[in-house]
């Protein structure tokens, strides 16, 4: 796998479906780039988040993933 | 005098029970005193807030707390679980009131320095207020702002040697029983397990690749002290698979009346003298044993190590010499289906490190779920919908009788289509030439 072409791929589509959808599920991920295997994709998700492109989200009992900053509940919690 | 009037809160005080109200109130009087000089990180009357809130709460009938956050600590993708008050105006206190989860030591063991360092820390950059422990078996640290969470973790891997557990869709932090550390069922070492699989499975613990929560928890005989077969995707059971040792002696010496039965723990009331016929023997769900001419007998073969005449009699029946554990799989609580308890996987597998046959069936588990499971699908939940022959095919497992619940119910053998000659096609036409409608 092309690592940066891969990172574009997830930015471009992430950035496209922004408007309606902020949080995503791993497995969405999977699909972006169905060649890869399900466990390099994770893996790059997971170097994404570190390299502050992605971020978490979570309920507490489930996990989501999405742009840095974009959505509703980056402007609601504000730093304090 | 209280920062709120609480009189819903306050009734709830008045039962005959220990109340988390009078706790919550004993600490914010505590942090408004501030005896040991603190220099709080987050509002002082972050407790009080705490209090307001769930009153106001309880006077609505729903909740003021928003759901979730992307609050976490640097690399990791679990432990911290973001929490927003929206009545933020009303209770500036708990505006931002962040649970963090820290994963607890295996079998649960202290120093009493240890937790007064914790609770000092977290008074300090936190509410004071903590749950030992939550259901996952975590220590749950409740309620601090964002800028306190990577301070709070650096102190915690740093200086006190602790990590945070796991939240959200990753592994949960393991939880296991005291096990062999006090007691004498113990049919294997859990806290070696269970600290060797919180190491090994670091990765799956901090960072979410799973479609939904996953827990292992280890118990290390039927009794189940850490409900492993209800509550855990992956539970761990002690068991044997030789002979409940008797010591014929002991047993005279209950029938006689000399030792006290349950180890004495019923003996606050007068039960009349302990009846083996009565109290043992017609309890055995398998009624494999016999007490006859003073000599307790029991039909090994036919024991499902339920560990009722060893739990009434535990210094005349012990538990056998082969031990090792069972494997279930698929305990949840009630999701979308009801409540779930764990189906039998492994009937028997030896307990010892490094552990790698017990390893390679979690992995296989892990792989399968999560390539096949459905966005928050619990493992249970695809056992069902794939069906448990699917989970024996991708574990390697042979069906064996201990995977039957009942004759008929759940076989769980069919002949695939390339193991039966001629497969499943045939001629109809042929056939109705024979056969009539
Ligand atoms: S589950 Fe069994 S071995 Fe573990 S503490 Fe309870 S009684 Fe003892
Ligand atoms: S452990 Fe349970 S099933 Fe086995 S002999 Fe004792 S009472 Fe019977």
């Amino acid at each position: 796998m092309d690592i940066e072409e891969s990172k574009k791929i997830i930015v471009e589509k992430l950035t496209k479906k922004s408007k309606t959808k902020s949080k995503f599920y791993l497995k969405d991920f999977y699909k972006m780039i169905p060649d890869e295997k399900p466990r390099a994709v994770k893996n790059l998700v997971n170097q994404m988040v570190k390299e502050e492109i992605l971020e978490y989200w979570s309920s507490g009992s489930t996990t989501m993933i999405g742009l840095k900053g974009v959505g509703k509940q980056a402007s609601a919690e504000d730093e304090a | 005098m209280a920062k709120h009037e609480t009189p819903l809160l306050d009734q709830l005080e008045s039962g005959p029970w220990p109340s988390f109200v009078s706790d919550l109130k004993q600490e914010a009087e505590s942090r408004a005193k501030n005896e040991k000089n603190m220099e709080y990180q987050i509002p002082v009357d972050a407790v009080d807030d705490l209090l307001g809130v769930l009153e106001l709460s309880y006077k609505h009938g729903r909740t003021h707390w928003k759901h979730g956050g992307i609050v976490g600590v640097f690399g990791y993708g679990g432990g911290v679980i973001g929490r927003y008050c929206d009545q933020p105006e009303m209770f500036p206190g708990v505006a931002h009131f962040h649970t963090m989860r820290v994963n607890q030591p295996a079998g649960k063991f202290y120093t009493t320095e240890y937790l007064n360092n914790l609770c000092d820390l977290w008074e300090f950059r936190g509410s004071g207020i903590t749950n030992m422990h939550g259901s996952t078996g975590d220590i749950i640290l409740i309620g601090t702002e964002t800028r306190q969470l990577e301070e709070v973790f650096y102190e915690l891997t740093h200086t006190y040697n602790q990590d945070l557990g796991g939240s959200g869709s990753n592994l949960r932090t393991p939880a296991d029983c005291i096990g062999q550390a006090r007691c004498e069922y113990a049919c294997y070492d859990t806290q070696a397990i269970c600290h060797e699989l919180t190491q090994e499975y670091q990765d799956e613990l901090h960072r979410p690749a799973f479609p939904y929560k996953f827990k292992f928890k280890f118990d290390g005989c039927p009794n189940c002290c850490v409900a492993s077969i209800a509550r855990s995707d992956m539970s761990y059971i002690g068991t044997w698979r030789d002979e409940i040792r008797i010591d014929a002696e002991a047993v005279k010496g209950y029938v006689g009346g000399e030792i006290p039965s349950n180890a004495g723990a019923h003996s606050g009331r007068d039960w009349g003298p302990f009846d083996i016929q009565k109290e043992v023997i017609d309890l055995c769900p398998t009624g494999c044993m016999i007490y006859e001419n003073d000599e307790l007998k029991i039909n090994n073969k036919e024991c499902t190590r339920c560990m009722h005449c060893i739990n009434v009699m535990p210094r005349a029946l012990r538990i056998g010499n082969d031990r090792g554990c069972s494997i279930l799989v698929g305990a949840k609580a009630p999701i979308l289906d009801g409540a779930q308890m764990g189906s039998l996987l492994v009937p028997f597998i030896k307990v010892e490190e490094p552990y790698d046959e017990i390893k390679e069936v979690i992995e296989n588990v892990w792989d399968w779920w999560m390539e096949e499971g459905k966005n928050r699908e619990r493992l249970g939940e695809l056992i069902k919908r794939q069906g448990f022959q699917k989970l024996l095919e991708m574990t390697n497992i042979k069906a064996v009788p201990q995977h039957v619940q009942e004759p008929r119910s759940n076989p769980y053998i069919f002949w695939r289509e390339d193991e039966v000659e001629g497969g499943w096609e045939r001629d109809v036409v042929e056939y109705r030439k024979h056969h009539q409608r």
